[in-house]
């Protein structure tokens, strides 16, 4: 089962890999990470999306990351109440007569055209998961000539 | 002050009097700040000895050990040593230099990331790149290294720190927001394991390093005895339960008693203090004690219900929690009808050894050693028989008296941490049962004894190969001993090289005054006994098995 992680760490280098290694070294897997600073440049936040395979599992990923040093709190999303969102890019293949039919998915999914030139266009959206995977579905109709996301990022509500 | 000043007035505020290391290129401002400077300073031969030996210091001691070396292989050099220590919760603190930081990232000359290499093997690691922070950065690697489950530190030093000049601040209190170990259990907690062991009947009672580490030895007997459960040790356990007590059952789990293991196999609540069950404990998780619940009391929340589900976890301090527990049992369990089925198995499955060779047997030996020490020495070990025979045939009574490599098994750990041991304790015997493979890998620090005057008495279990892993080539391999049998140098010669004493015994007759001597002898001495060859270690549990699956060797 998949589960939604924050991870509250000491902004310091190294932390990264002393939380990566941690994965690596007990063979868990990461489905997506994303780090950033928050307002307070001393800490940072990690959203880390892992693949456990029984609760024993996500129990000891949440000790283990609990034991490393620099980490603050670590909090699983799964039996809680949150919000999550995630970030796309997409370059698609987009000429100008596609337009209106881009425009009917707009209307229908999140997402908007960010920039376009004579053969593509560059569609940004912010979603959970579900309305992203809709929209790519969608997109992927055009032709997706590349695709970037930034991984889940959650916070309680 | 300069760096390398401010790091050596730290490790005195530490209350640190001796440091095993080893000079280089990157650490020259430190050996010159050392060169008349008030702590001990003792040369290896080899960095590996000196992590072994500040681990050996902090076995015996329960102080801090401290190593030293240079940037790239004498980091390197180490590792296993920090590995070592890191596995069996060893406090520890461990400096390397690293090149100058304008350097790092460009492959200088004996340059290594050793903060990176190091991360997996310690429990936190730093790089100090600005000197202001050097003092406090010492202070939290002494603090987080001696703290909470103990384990090693390492603090990385780069040449242009170490020069740069500061003042020095001590800082007085250190706390660390993300690092706040438990240190009394939860009261709730303990509430419900008083109730289990009120209501138990076949309880026993399951003890691991843990005790040693908190000092719980005084509480553990009080425990064991105001309930009257019978007890087993770990491995990392012995010596925090007293090996003469009529309620001990000796070491559990894949070398351990029978008696042992068909108690824990039997028993209807495991008290589990400091221990982890690792797999050498419990031999095939799904087998392991299916009729007992489980009181878990350890430090480290990650040791508990990682491998064996826990009903009444506890986290802390396992002396404050046997504190509480003890006062907290108002209702005796009536153990009588156990202590008895477990005083059969005793007398049924007692340990034994064929001694009616005209060869020289191990466990004679150990035998022997008890006879002449009483449990009054200090037992350090290599890894493999000769590890397992000094488990089964010492009885160590206090804690700090047995030091060995558990969790790591590194094979070359006894002799520099007899060393290390013998320096924090000059008042006592130290011993290191050696076998002729292990101490061949560190036998260069026959040096470093004879330099220092450290007096250890090293007994090598000589049979002529790797035993244990011919051991498992006979049961398991068809006794295809491949690249097993190995050769020795003439110890009794190379002991005489070095300016220690050396000695040979091949009969049953020579094992006491040869032992006798060794006491008596004010130098580091090397006994080479020439031991049966293929004698193996029994009860042996084949791995993957349930450990009542014993192979008890002989009727």
């Amino acid at each position: 089962m998949r589960h939604t992680i924050a991870v509250l760490v000491e902004n310091k280098f190294g932390v990264l890999a002393r939380v990566a290694g941690l994965f690596s070294a007990r063979g868990y897997n990461i489905a997506s990470l994303a780090v950033s600073e928050t307002f307070d440049p001393a800490i940072s936040y990690m959203t880390i999306v892992v693949e456990a395979k029984d609760e024993k599992v996500m129990e000891q990923i949440n000790k283990q990351l609990n034991k490393l040093i620099d980490v603050i709190t670590v909090t699983d999303f799964t039996k809680k109440d949150h919000l999550d969102r995630e970030l796309v890019l997409a370059k698609i293949n987009f000429l100008a007569k596609d337009k209106p039919r881009l425009e009917a998915i707009f209307n229908k999914f999140v997402g908007k055209i960010i920039h376009h030139k004579a053969d593509t266009a560059i569609i940004e959206a912010v979603g959970d998961q579900h309305q992203i995977n809709e929209l790519l579905e969608e997109l992927n109709k055009f032709g997706i000539k590349e695709l970037v996301r930034t991984g889940k990022l959650a916070i309680s509500n | 002050m300069i760096g390398a000043r401010i790091l050596l007035e730290s490790l005195k505020r530490e209350g640190i009097e001796v440091i095993f290391g080893y000079p280089g290129g990157q650490v020259l401002p430190i050996f010159d700040q050392l060169y008349d400077f008030d702590i001990k300073f003792i040369l290896t031969r080899h960095e590996q000895g000196a992590a072994h030996a500040a681990d050996g210091f902090s076995r015996a001691t329960g102080k801090v050990g401290v190593c030293l070396a240079t940037s790239g292989p004498g980091a390197t050099n180490l590792v296993t040593g920090i590995a070592t220590a890191y596995m069996d919760s060893i406090p520890m603190v461990a400096i390397t230099g690293q090149v100058g930081t304008q350097l790092i990232g460009n492959d200088a000359f004996q340059e290594a990331d050793v903060t990176g290499i190091t991360r997996p093997v310690t429990k936190h690691n730093f790089l100090v790149k600005d000197v202001k922070d050097l003092a406090r950065t010492i202070a939290e690697a002494f603090y987080i290294a001696s703290s909470g489950r103990p384990g090693p530190v390492l603090v990385d030093i780069p040449l242009d720190v170490q020069r740069a000049d500061t003042e020095f601040i001590w800082p007085e209190k250190i706390t660390i927001r993300s690092y706040q170990p438990t240190y009394f259990g939860h009261p709730g907690q303990i509430k419900k394991a008083a109730k289990l062991i009120s209501g138990a009947k076949k309880p026993i009672i399951y003890a691991g390093g843990g005790v040693i580490t908190s000092g719980a030895h005084l509480e553990l007997k009080e425990l064991a005895e105001k309930i009257q459960a019978p007890v087993t040790t770990t491995f990392m356990g012995l010596g925090g339960f007293s090996g003469r007590h009529k309620l001990f059952l000796g070491m559990l789990g894949m070398h351990g008693t029978a008696y042992a293991n068909h108690a824990v196999m039997q028993s209807d609540l495991i008290i589990a203090v400091g221990a982890r069950f690792d797999d050498r404990v419990t031999g095939r998780l799904d087998d392991f004690a299916p009729g007992a619940k489980v009181i878990h009391i350890d430090i480290d929340p990650s040791s508990i219900s990682k491998n064996i589900r826990a009903d009444v976890p506890i986290v802390g301090d396992a002396k404050n929690i046997l504190k509480q527990l003890i006062t907290e049992i108002k209702k005796l369990p009536d153990t009588a009808q156990w202590l008895v089925t477990v005083e059969d198995w005793k007398k049924k499955h007692p340990l034994t050894y064929k001694d009616d060779s005209a060869m020289l047997k191990p466990q004679y030996i150990l035998q022997q050693l008890w006879e002449l020490t009483k449990g009054d020495a200090i037992i350090c070990t290599e890894v493999g028989q000769n590890q397992m025979w000094a488990c089964q045939w010492y009885q160590y009574l206090t804690p700090r008296t047995f030091i060995s490599s558990g969790g790591l098994g590194t094979m070359g750990f006894g002799f520099p941490a007899a060393m290390g041991a013998k320096l924090g304790c000059p008042e006592k015997e130290v011993f290191n049962i050696a076998g002729d493979g292990s101490i061949q890998m560190n036998i260069q620090e026959l040096a470093t004894c004879v330099a220092n005057k450290i007096n250890v008495k090293v007994l090598i279990f000589n049979n002529g190969f790797l035993g244990m892993v011919r051991q498992w080539q006979e049961l398991f391999y068809k006794k295809r001993y491949s690249y097993t049998p190995i050769t020795s140098p003439d110890y009794v010669l190379l002991a005489q090289s070095y300016g220690a004493v050396g000695m040979l015994v091949t009969k049953k007759s020579e094992v006491r005054a040869a032992l006798q001597k060794a006491i008596q002898t004010q130098n580091t001495v090397f006994i080479d006994f020439r031991i049966e060859p293929e004698e193996n270690v029994y009860p042996m549990v084949p791995a993957g098995q349930a450990i009542n699956k014993m192979i008890e060797g002989l009727a």
